[in-house]
């Protein structure tokens, strides 16, 4: 059982004009095996808070705090969170050019569980995980991310958390860019990694046709910075029939 | 001392073609002080196949093959007695690489050797010469490729810390022929390579790729040139470095001269450093002068950059460590162009080589 625990987070970003501040004191506390939705419009920080907990040197933290289990992730460099059980699905997963998926992986793996995983084990293993989610075998020498279609980065953000196992579990906008035949699959992936390891989940996403497939314990509303309503699933159907319009007004 | 019989230029360093190299460390290469080797140390160490053979031949029986101005050059011409000859014969098609060696230790006298690798038309080879030790070597290979013949030449310097190494690697590549280089320069201390292009017959095809890795003091030098002074030849060069370490220090040239009779030519240059701490320095200027119009491309491109912040933290997302990630990144970085070396053997060592490099300046 974990808990990821967010207490008044205020982060800024440098830009050419000075610090700007992007988050203006965030609360959330997220548990194992709950799924946690996050909503709102564009530019109202989202991103900004799933990179703040991951770590992104891009971002500084100005107040609160981000404890996993008690342990202060703010303090942590960005492996050691990874280490301690987060895990981020990007909105824009990175190109790393000569690395390659299999390389990548095994490393990963070698150094979340402390131990290089056993060689014929660990083949099936990763060709489970990427036929799960319909990854054709030849990526796996493929370089990471690199010429992915925007849905096949997607998927490959999801195969990393079905085969890395995190305790909780951000994923930012995994559903945006995908077909419908693609969000299933991706969704799909999610609910296993949920039941396989009590997976926490802290669902950034725009719209709710995910929450179709994922279904969301809470929903939060996020705006300009801060969670600005919080309810159920039912937070997710007024949503869908009245948009961020009353939200978003300053 | 040797007694010149010819008048050659030395270097001040004001010269165009001379001034990143740092003379005051050539060891009397260039100025003729360097007291000269007896040894001979390339040596063939693959098997002789049919078709194939190795052997030294006086230099009165054999002229050099091209024209050159470079002092060090025409020192070599000047002191070297013989020139060792790899020859693969027309039609032959070697089958596995043929391996050449130098392994000398020795820092007093300069070794100055004329090499001459000729590839017979319709002849297929590659040739890898792995260089270690720790020597002075002033070095010109010339090759002949024939009508027809394709050669891969892989050079690797993976010298010890205090060699210093002048070399010229010339190809002559004739009527749809084809010649491809890997230069992979890992180490000594000054390394400087001329890897240069003249095409003799229209639809040859010129690949000249490369590697460097300097760390704190060292100075490697790679002055590409491609003559293309014959219609519808194709040039492609790439070459990748990175640096760290305090006054690690390359210069990547990239001459590429698309005569007026070189209608078709199409031809690519390329250089991308990577610069892994501060202290160190990339120089890159990449050279396109062009006589005609009537060709199908030519381009060049040329970047130095630090690590990518964002390469770094997606891989320390998943839990890999910073030193891992960036040896990871390095790695992914050179191994377009090592993983072109067709010995796994090779492209392990090199990695590992590399590997320790970077271990050693903790970057
Ligand atoms: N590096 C940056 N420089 C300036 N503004 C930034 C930077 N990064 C993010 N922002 C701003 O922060 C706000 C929130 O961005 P983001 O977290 O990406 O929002 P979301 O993911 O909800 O779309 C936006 O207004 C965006 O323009
Ligand atoms: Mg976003």
């Amino acid at each position: 059982m974990s808990t990821l625990e967010i207490r008044n987070l205020q982060v800024s970003v440098d830009t050419e004009n000075g610090a700007v501040e992007i988050l203006k004191g965030v609360d959330l506390t997220i548990k194992s095996g709950e799924t946690h939705a996050i909503m709102g419009p564009n530019g109202s920080g989202k991103s900004t808070l799933a990179y703040s907990i991951a770590g992104h040197p891009k971002y500084t933290i100005t107040g609160g705090s981000v404890t996993l289990d008690g342990a202060n992730v703010l303090e942590m460099s960005v492996d050691e969170r990874a280490k301690a059980g987060l895990f981020l699905a990007m909105q824009y997963p990175v190109e790393v050019p000569g690395v390659s998926v299999s390389n990548f992986l095994r490393t990963a793996a070698t150094a979340l569980r402390g131990e290089a995983p056993k060689l014929r084990k660990w083949v099936s293993e990763v060709k489970d995980a990427m036929e799960a989610l319909s990854i054709d075998a030849s990526f796996a020498q493929r370089n990471v991310n690199e010429g992915f279609s925007g849905g096949e980065k997607k998927r490959h953000e999801i195969m990393q958390l079905e085969l890395l196992k995190p305790k909780i579990a951000i994923l930012d906008e995994t559903d945006s860019g995908l077909d419908v035949d693609a969000l299933r699959i991706v969704s799909e992936g999610v609910n296993r990694a949920k039941d396989a390891n009590n997976l926490g989940v802290l669902l950034i996403t725009h719209y709710t046709r995910i929450l179709q497939y994922i279904k969301p314990d809470f929903v939060h509303v996020f705006a300009n910075g801060r969670v600005v309503e919080e309810g159920g699933p039912e937070l997710a159907d007024k949503l869908e029939a009245q948009g961020y319009a009353e939200y978003v007004g300053n | 001392m040797s007694v010149l019989t010819t008048n050659i230029l030395v270097p001040h360093g004001r010269e165009e073609d001379w001034r990143f190299t740092p003379l005051n460390r050539l060891k009397g290469l260039h100025d003729g002080s360097a007291a000269v080797a007896e040894h001979r140390s390339l040596s063939m160490d693959s098997e002789v196949t049919p078709g194939v053979s190795f052997e030294r031949i006086s230099r009165e029986l054999l002229l050099s093959l091209s024209l050159t101005d470079d002092a060090v050059m025409n020192r070599v011409r000047e002191l070297s007695s013989d020139v060792a000859v790899l020859k693969i014969a027309a039609n032959t098609e070697v089958s596995s690489p043929i391996h050449l060696s130098r392994k000398t230790f020795d820092l007093n006298a300069a070794e100055f050797s004329r090499v001459l690798i000729h590839v017979g038309s319709n002849a297929r080879a590659t040739v890898i010469l792995a260089n270690t030790g720790d020597t002075l070597l002033a070095e010109e290979i010339e090759f002949k490729v024939e009508s027809g013949a394709h050669l891969t030449f892989v050079t690797l310097q993976e010298w010890d810390a205090k060699t210093v190494h002048v070399g010229k690697h010339h190809a002559i590549v004739d009527k749809d022929a084809m010649f491809k280089s890997i230069t992979v320069t890992i180490g000594g201390s000054v390394v400087r390579l001329l890897p240069t292009v003249e095409f003799t017959g229209p639809g040859a095809d010129a690949q000249l790729i490369g590697v460097y890795f300097a760390t704190a003091g060292q100075f490697f030098e790679h002055r590409i040139f491609v003559d293309h002074c014959v219609p519808n030849a194709k040039s492609r060069v790439n070459f990748k470095g990175a640096l760290s370490g305090d006054k690690a220090h390359t210069v990547w040239i990239g001459d590429v001269f698309i005569r007026a009779n070189a209608e078709g030519t199409d031809t690519y240059e390329l250089n991308r450093n990577l610069l892994l701490t501060d202290g160190a320095r990339a120089d890159s200027v990449p050279n396109l002068e062009i006589e005609t119009g009537e060709i199908v491309g030519a381009g060049h491109a040329s970047t130095t950059g630090r690590f990518d912040d964002e390469q770094l933290f997606y891989l320390m997302s998943r839990g890999i460590a910073i030193e891992d990630a960036r040896r990871l990144v390095v790695r992914g970085f050179f191994s377009e162009i090592i993983s072109e070396i067709s010995n796994t053997e090779i492209q392990d060592r090199l990695m590992q080589r590399i590997d320790n490099e970077l271990s050693k300046v903790g970057a």
